[in-house]
């Protein structure tokens, strides 16, 4: 939340200012700096579009490509979420990021015991390709991509995008979708994991693989830093992990035979927009740096698009807060701002009412209307990457780049990052941070407005209004996935459900299975069920 | 009895029922509590409400705390409150914390729920909250094959 420790002097002035990555920022910088880190624009910059990618991914920045405004929206059945999607797009929306709820994600159907009380809560309810064919009712996939925030079961999903498309008469070679599809990071932050380290990296390269012939405009792949930094990482940690997590699934797809141009430029990231302006503009500057040279010399990348670090720089959820929460408008603006002066080619926030409820229509909308002025009518559209060559940015981004390198040293030294993950010592790392964090703005030590300074009684803030979540959306639900089973051609869902357990267990890649499973209305419950029998589930390691 | 009571610690066991991962808080949490020298157990996600009671029946503690940030707290609480009366916990003291609006702590209370934490409670406040909790009767003699 706080985004930075302010060490005060005696006479109430400040003596030191540290940033989360543990960089110390000085009062003031100039040319003695840049020739102390001896920086040099060639190497460390290069001409915007150019290799290192530190400026930019594109000559012309924002001038020739808007961001991709893409909103996170979806909740009840995939009626509602139609709805809202369509809201959106009508507002000027550019891509769409669709929420799942929890059962989906973990891979149950909506009339499962333990989906009880969640179906369409968080998200909306998918229990097959019948439910895509009302969200996605009307919306042009030659035109729109549709971010999917699922994980541990994102080849599922990848794989029904693909037979609703096809039914819908899409061309296979046009529709883009961006599943999230990075599990590491949910057993590091988020949480929704089902499978073993092992297995689930494995499905990981079977989407990777599967792309490259078959739906060559998706993007299988999303790594999220953006998780990890919720869950008590640095920014510098946030990059680090990120990295290390997209290396172990290019290795799980080289390991395979494909050269790395052939997949690598699929992979994108989602990164955080919350916390110490400067510190994030510095972060995304050296991430687009690194990972450039990391594929360049590390996996000898050939072709410059593999080695461009393309992402979603949004959200900002920690950020914002439960006390005055219209405060939080303002905070978004400003993690927008970060999200633009650092280069983003997607964005989305948080809304404002996102620490109470689902957001609501017109919380959504200021949320996309924010990103829209700062394009607009702010100028940041004006010219690429602003802040290059400032004494202070250009010393703050080395030292990102040369403490990311830092930290993912250490993960190598754990044995890399599937070994941490599994052992839990990542995990253990962010959550002891989490917990220094919060102390440290209980103690007034980082500054947070409205929680300690300039606090209000509670009883004076204005609640915010609450998306109330429809019991009987749940009953619809569950009506539409018992049609299903009853309608659907039973042989052919069984025989397909076969091959897939065949597939799973004979360590083929898994998508063509799903595929025809999905066409044959398979529910997410039997084919994620399938993988649970072949693979068994994580063990989370203990926190102490 | 009086004098094992006030020697034992309080222990609490903090539980992430149903299927949301966000366990940001809840670990926290559990840190905080362990910082203050109380006694903690963390279930890890994913838990039903039927095995975090078993599990704070076999490790015999004082607290259920329970993290949810899905919205799902007012069915998962009311089930943690039959289920603890139906299992002989009646003495157990429950609290809830995450995404709660203001409107439905009442509701909370009055279904059985001690005390309501929700997101930005100070952790002072919370720490003190379960400082106070005297370890229960049958706490310790409750405990595994008990």
């Amino acid at each position: 939340m706080g985004v930075a420790r302010y060490i005060k002097d005696g006479k109430g002035g400040v003596e030191k200012v540290v940033l989360q990555s543990g960089i110390e920022v000085k009062p003031a910088y100039g040319p003695d700096d840049l020739a102390a880190i001896g920086f040099d624009p060639e190497r460390d910059l290069g001409a915007p579009g150019c290799y290192p990618f530190t400026r930019s991914l594109h000559p012309s920045g924002y001038r020739t490509r808007d961001w991709t405004t893409r909103q996170y929206t979806g909740f009840g059945t995939p009626e509602e979420t139609n709805e809202r999607f369509k809201l959106m797009i009508g507002q000027g929306q550019t891509g769409l990021n669709v929420a799942f709820d929890l059962p989906t994600q973990m891979g149950l159907d909506s009339d499962d015991p333990r989906a009880f009380g969640e179906v369409g809560r968080v998200g909306m309810a998918v229990d097959s390709l019948a439910d895509f064919e009302v969200a996605f009712d009307g919306i042009d996939l030659h035109r729109v991509g549709a971010g999917l925030t699922i994980n541990a079961i994102a080849s599922v999903m990848l794989a029904m995008f693909q037979a609703f498309a096809e039914k819908k008469g899409f061309a296979r070679d046009r529709i883009s979708a961006t599943p999230q599809n990075d599990i590491l990071k949910e057993m590091i932050g988020r949480g929704a994991w089902i499978y073993p380290t092992r297995p689930a990296v494995r499905l990981i390269g079977d989407t990777l693989e599967y792309c490259i012939t078959d739906l060559p405009r998706c993007n299988p792949v999303s790594v999220c830093g953006y998780h990890i930094r919720e869950s008590g990482a640095t920014p510098a940690q946030e990059i680090a992990y990120a990295i290390a997590i997209a290396n172990a699934y290019i290795d799980e797809t080289l390991r395979r035979g494909h050269h790395v141009d052939s997949f690598a430029q699929r992979i994108t990231f989602n990164f955080n927009v919350y916390g110490n302006l400067w510190e994030q503009v510095a972060k995304f500057r050296a991430a687009r740096k690194l990972w450039a040279r990391n594929l360049k010399e590390r996996y000898h990348a050939e072709n410059p698009k593999t080695m461009f670090l393309r992402g979603l720089f949004g959200g900002g959820g920690s950020g914002l807060t439960k006390q005055q929460p219209e405060n939080n408008i303002m905070r978004g603006a400003f993690y927008a701002l970060s999200a633009a002066l650092g280069g983003a080619q997607t964005i989305a926030l948080c809304s404002f009412d996102e620490a109470y409820t689902i957001p609501t229509p017109r919380a959504a909308l200021l949320s996309l209307r924010t990103l829209q002025l700062i394009m607009d009518e702010v100028g940041l559209r004006d010219t690429v990457d602003p802040l290059a060559g400032s004494y202070f940015i250009e010393t703050l981004t080395r030292q990102m780049e040369d403490k990311i390198q830092e930290e993912m040293a250490e993960v190598e030294g754990w044995g890399g990052i599937v070994e941490a993950v599994d052992r839990g010592l990542v995990q253990r790392k962010v959550a002891a941070q989490a917990y220094e964090h919060e102390r440290a703005i209980q103690q007034g030590e980082l500054i947070k407005v409205g929680v300690n300074k300039y606090v209000m009684d509670e009883e004076d803030v204005p609640d915010v209004d609450l998306h109330r979540y429809d019991e009987s959306a749940a009953a619809r639900q569950i009506e539409r996935l018992h049609a299903v089973r009853r309608s659907r051609d039973g042989q052919a869902a069984t025989s397909s459900l076969k091959s897939l357990e065949h597939a799973a267990r004979e360590q083929r890649n898994v998508m063509p299975a799903l595929v025809e499973c999905c066409r044959a209305y398979c529910t997410v419950g039997e084919m994620a069920g399938v993988f649970r029998d072949v693979f068994g589930e994580f063990r989370e390691p203990s926190l102490f | 009895m009086e004098t094992d009571q006030a020697r034992r610690k309080t222990k609490v066991l903090i539980g992430k029922p149903g299927l949301d991962g966000h366990d940001r808080g809840a670990k926290v949490v559990a840190l905080a509590l362990r910082d203050a020298g109380l006694d903690v157990v963390y279930t890890g996600l994913h838990r039903t409400v039927e095995a975090i009671v078993a599990t704070a029946r076999d490790e015999a503690v004082d607290v259920i705390g329970l993290s949810i940030m899905s919205g799902a707290h007012v069915p998962i609480c009311r089930k943690l409150v039959d289920l603890c009366r139906h299992e002989g916990l009646g003495d157990m003291r429950l609290v809830v914390g995450g995404v709660i609006p203001k409107g439905d702590v009442a509701t909370l209370q009055s279904m059985g729920i001690h005390a309501v934490f929700p997101g930005g409670t100070s952790l002072d406040e919370l720490v003190a909250w379960f400082q106070a909790v005297r370890p229960r009767e049958g706490g310790l003699r409750g405990t595994r094959g008990g």
